[in-house]
């Protein structure tokens, strides 16, 4: 499949996806979105980017092992759900938020870091199980 | 603030646990030299245990509760009462002896720091079991112990014989552990408490409930397999292939004491019902007697002591059966005679073992002229042992016979048993204490040394305390034992512990006890022609039973296994779908009135149609074509015009995720099926109608189900909350995004945890595979 159309085009893809996955992450408190779907979007991406160069250009791109992305969602996750017993000694996964909202990204609060750990992790998961089989088959 | 540090219990239990958690990383400093400093460990604790000692005279009951888990009324809750106060000072006055020992025993062993983990470890759990207040609490430390002594007792675990008496403990206590979990939950729920002193108020209830049967029958379970007692005492014996340290340990003063323990503990709350004593006496008197005959049949020095010990451990709950005041008090004061002289007669075996090399009895004599102060000790322990006065063995043997002789109408055959089991058990004690140490020494021990004082000490300050303590009771007396027997429920009359009570039937009937013993001694000779004689009895030993019944489920569970785990997937996914097709089907059909609201339904249209004939013409595309790719990318066809419906009735966010999350199986189907042969073989006609008929019927089944979630009347009270609250309590606009990370956000997060195991599943999997392949 490494036509030299799918090449040239996934690119430009690849930033253009994780943009919009990023943008999907982003916008997912209000409308439509979140980091599930996002994740999904950016592995898409990857994967489509794995498809037109190589798996292992796609793994010399990423210099890290996708799997390192696991841990550390679920990090953040945890830390977003536990921030608010440090900072405002609230029970476990209170939302808090800053006062005032952030230019472009709008609100920002613990929820928003939470929905970034499962962004972080679904890219993690499907990655890892699709850069394995396709190692291993 | 170090004040009141110094008063918390807990920290006093778990300094064990922490002390075993500092080895980890401080282990290899504490191997050599400095081995002998972790003693201050238990030293410590039996110092903060004695100060209590006093209060507890006074008849105060120290208690202290920190909340665990409040909303389960699981609170950890520590009582120190007179029973409780006997347990910890065994436990970590003998413990720290055995620290000691252990220090010289095990010199230089590679694993020291290990060893001692394990004992921090199960010195620490005894601790929570003989402290516990609350039930549930007490079941985990009780668990605990169990784990630990495993590990104590496959210690040795290159040989397989270790390893194989250390699974053997835990499948006994483990069972057993099981049984009290059952047991102390069905107790909670009647009690309506899961505190023990709370239990004491509600005694009536508990024992006029319908289930105090099965109460009581699991709380013996778990009391008899742990204190070894027939037919569950197999275990223990087979534990003696552990270093001799542990054999002290857990079975003079800990480990089969707990059963005990609990027996005692629950006397108050459970006892004084015909059930409880006649149950207790005769498996106690079963257990004494049985295990006591067994001595005579053993030529191994620990074997000796460990069905010697067996046998102790029946007297014990023989006593706790007759339940009369006497037959209480002789049990306390016999736990503590019982745990003095057999750790003393374990850690003399042990030095033997260690200097000869042998703890075969017909082999060793005359080593008093090589390890005198070892002999001291172990003949003052025979002495304790024997019960001749004036030591604290001659109390708790005076104790005992009082407490049968005046048990009413069956006094006669329960002192007989009595006499009998002590006779034995006198045999047993000179068998291991005096035997080693009398006649002529052999030419092949002229060379054996005593070793450090460390090992030789411990013992003797042990044998000699077996003696004070006969000479002058009044040193427990007042602190330890009246305190117990009040906390046995007990308050009648003042305890009064006297070595000579004149010349009375009990004093007639010691005498013959130590007089037929002594002279058993002398005709009786420990051969191995008498344990050849029992080993032909072994097939129908209750063993030789339960490993029989451990190969036949291990057969079964191979058998059953391979019926169900046979390793291809589609038998796995088709067993799955028939199950619960199965069970969803029958509730349906239980509970299901098939009335179909058409008016509910909205009207149909054409983007649905068409839909739903893309949807049609794909699912037959995949079953009928002759490629898998092709197959593939219809079953893709078919997601894709699913999440077209998402969309249709306004559900974004869902359509959003099935349409990526169909992209992306796509991709991994094509990955793995990129790689494979073409089709080799089709699966046959009967195998395809019969995986077409299960798929049929599961999609009606789904039909169903959808049906009868519209008929039912919607649980629109949690929508409302959601779509009211999504905003003013979690500030977003998108309610599924807000009930994922926020309202349900633990939920979300056990998902992505749980996604995280499946990639490092299939990572691992896949991974090794490949290793293993390069390997070759």
């Amino acid at each position: 499949m490494k036509t030299i159309i799918l090449r040239t085009a996934s690119d430009y893809l690849l930033p253009l996806l994780l943009l919009f996955s990023i943008f999907i992450l982003l916008r997912g408190h209000y409308l439509p979105g979140g980091g599930f779907v996002g994740g999904l979007i950016a592995s898409i991406a990857f994967v489509l980017h794995a498809f037109a160069n190589g798996l292992e250009n796609t793994k010399t791109l990423l210099r890290l092992h996708p799997g390192y992305l696991m841990p550390l969602g679920l990090l953040v996750a945890a830390l977003a759900g536990l921030s608010p017993i440090f900072i405002e000694n609230l029970p476990f996964m209170t939302g808090i938020w800053f006062q005032e909202p952030l230019p472009v990204i709008g609100m920002i609060g613990s929820a928003l870091f939470f929905d970034i750990g499962v962004y972080l992790v679904v890219i993690g998961v499907s990655l890892t199980i699709i850069f394995t089989i396709t190692e291993s088959a | 603030m170090l004040l009141t540090l110094y008063k918390l219990m807990l920290i006093a239990i778990l300094t064990g646990f922490l002390f075993s958690i500092l080895l980890v990383v401080a282990g290899k400093y504490l191997k050599g030299k400095l081995a002998i400093l972790s003693a201050l460990v238990p030293l410590g604790l039996f110092v903060y245990f004695l100060q209590f000692s006093k209060r507890i005279a006074n008849g105060e009951i120290i208690s202290q509760t920190y909340e665990w888990v409040p909303s389960l009324g699981v609170n950890l809750g520590f009582t120190l009462d007179g029973i409780s106060l006997i347990f910890t000072l065994m436990i970590t006055g003998i413990g720290f002896l055995v620290f000691v020992y252990t220090a010289a025993y095990l010199k230089g062993h590679e694993y020291l720091d290990r060893f001692y983990g394990y004992l921090g470890i199960f010195m620490a759990a005894m601790l929570g079991v003989v402290l516990s207040d609350n039930i549930i609490s007490l079941f985990v430390f009780w668990e605990l112990t169990s784990i630990s002594s495993f590990f104590l007792i496959g210690f040795n675990n290159k040989e397989e014989a270790s390893r194989k008496s250390a699974i053997l403990a835990l499948a006994i206590t483990g069972t057993g552990g099981l049984l009290l979990l059952a047991g102390v939950l069905i107790l909670g729920n009647v009690a309506g408490t899961y505190s023990i002193a709370e239990m004491l108020s509600s005694k009536e209830v508990i024992a006029d409930s319908a289930h105090y049967i099965l109460i009581v029958l699991l709380i013996f379970g778990a009391a008899f397999t742990k204190s070894a007692q027939f037919p569950f005492h197999f275990w223990l014996p087979g534990a003696m292939k552990a270093p001799t340290p542990v054999s002290t340990y857990l079975h003079s003063a800990t480990m089969v004491k707990a059963g005990v323990y609990l027996l005692m503990r629950f006397t108050p709350v459970l006892g004084s019902t015909e059930l409880w004593n006649s149950t207790l006496i005769i498996v106690g008197a079963t257990t004494m007697v049985y295990a006591a005959i067994h001595t005579i049949f053993r030529t191994d020095l620990k074997g000796i002591l460990a069905y010697s010990t067996i046998s102790a451990l029946g007297i014990l709950v023989f006593l706790i059966g007759l339940g009369t005041q006497d037959a209480l008090l002789a049990a306390c004061v016999f736990i503590l005679v019982h745990a003095l002289y057999k750790a003393t007669l374990f850690l003399v075996t042990g030095i033997i073992d260690h200097e000869t090399g042998t703890r075969d009895i017909t082999a060793l004599s005359g080593l008093r002229k090589v390890l005198l102060p070892v002999a001291i000790a172990g003949v003052l322990a025979a002495i304790s042992n024997a019960g001749i006065p004036p030591s604290f063995g001659f109390l708790g043997k005076d104790l005992i016979y009082e407490a049968t002789l005046h048990f009413g109408s069956s006094a006669l055959i329960l002192t007989v048993l009595a006499i009998v089991t002590n006779i034995l058990l006198l045999y047993a004690g000179f068998l291991a204490g005096i035997k080693p140490f009398t006649g002529k020494l052999p030419a092949a021990f002229e060379k054996v040394h005593l070793p450090s004082f460390l090992m030789w000490l411990p013992p003797l300050i042990l044998a000699t305390l077996g003696i004070v303590i006969g000479v002058f009771p009044s040193i427990i007396q007042g602190a330890l034992i009246q305190p117990a027997v009040t906390a046995l429920g007990e308050s009648g009359n003042e305890v009064q512990l006297k070595l000579w009570h004149g010349f009375n039937l009990i004093l007639a009937l010691s005498a013959t006890t130590i007089g037929v013993g002594a002279l058993l001694y002398f005709i009786l000779k420990p051969s191995q022609k008498l344990e050849k004689g029992i080993a032909k009895l072994e097939f129908i030993a209750p063993q030789t039973i339960v490993e029989k019944f451990g190969v036949g489920f291990g057969k079964f569970s191979r058998f059953t296994t391979g019926i169900i785990q046979n390793g291809y997937l589609r038998y796995y996914v088709s067993v799955i779908i028939l199950f619960l097709v199965l069970l969803t089907g029958y509730t349906l059909i239980q509970n299901t009135k098939y009335v179909i609201d058409y008016d509910s339904f909205s009207a149909l249209t054409v983007y649905e149609v068409l839909t739903v004939l893309v949807m049609i013409v794909g699912i037959l595309f995949t079953v009928f074509t002759k490629s898998r790719l092709a197959a593939v990318a219809a079953m893709g066809v078919v997601g894709l015009a699913i999440s077209l419906i998402f969309v249709y009735y306004s559900a974004p966010d869902l359509a959003m995720t099935q349409f990526s999350i169909d992209t992306l199986t796509v991709i991994l189907f094509v990955l793995v099926l990129y790689r494979l042969p073409k089709y080799l073989n089709f699966s046959d006609y009967k195998v395809r109608i019969k995986d077409g008929v299960l798929s049929l019927v599961f999609g009606a089944l789904i039909t169903v189900l959808a049906l009868e979630v519209l008929s039912e009347p919607q649980g629109s009270q949690i929508t409302d909350y959601y779509a009211e609250n999504a905003y003013i309590l979690a500030k977003g606009k998108n309610v599924v995004n807000v009930i994922l990370v926020d309202f349900r956000g633990i939920d979300t997060f056990m998902e992505i945890a749980v996604l995280t195991i499946a990639a490092i599943g299939v990572f691992s999997l896949l991974k090794l595979r490949l290793t293993s392949k390069n390997r070759r």
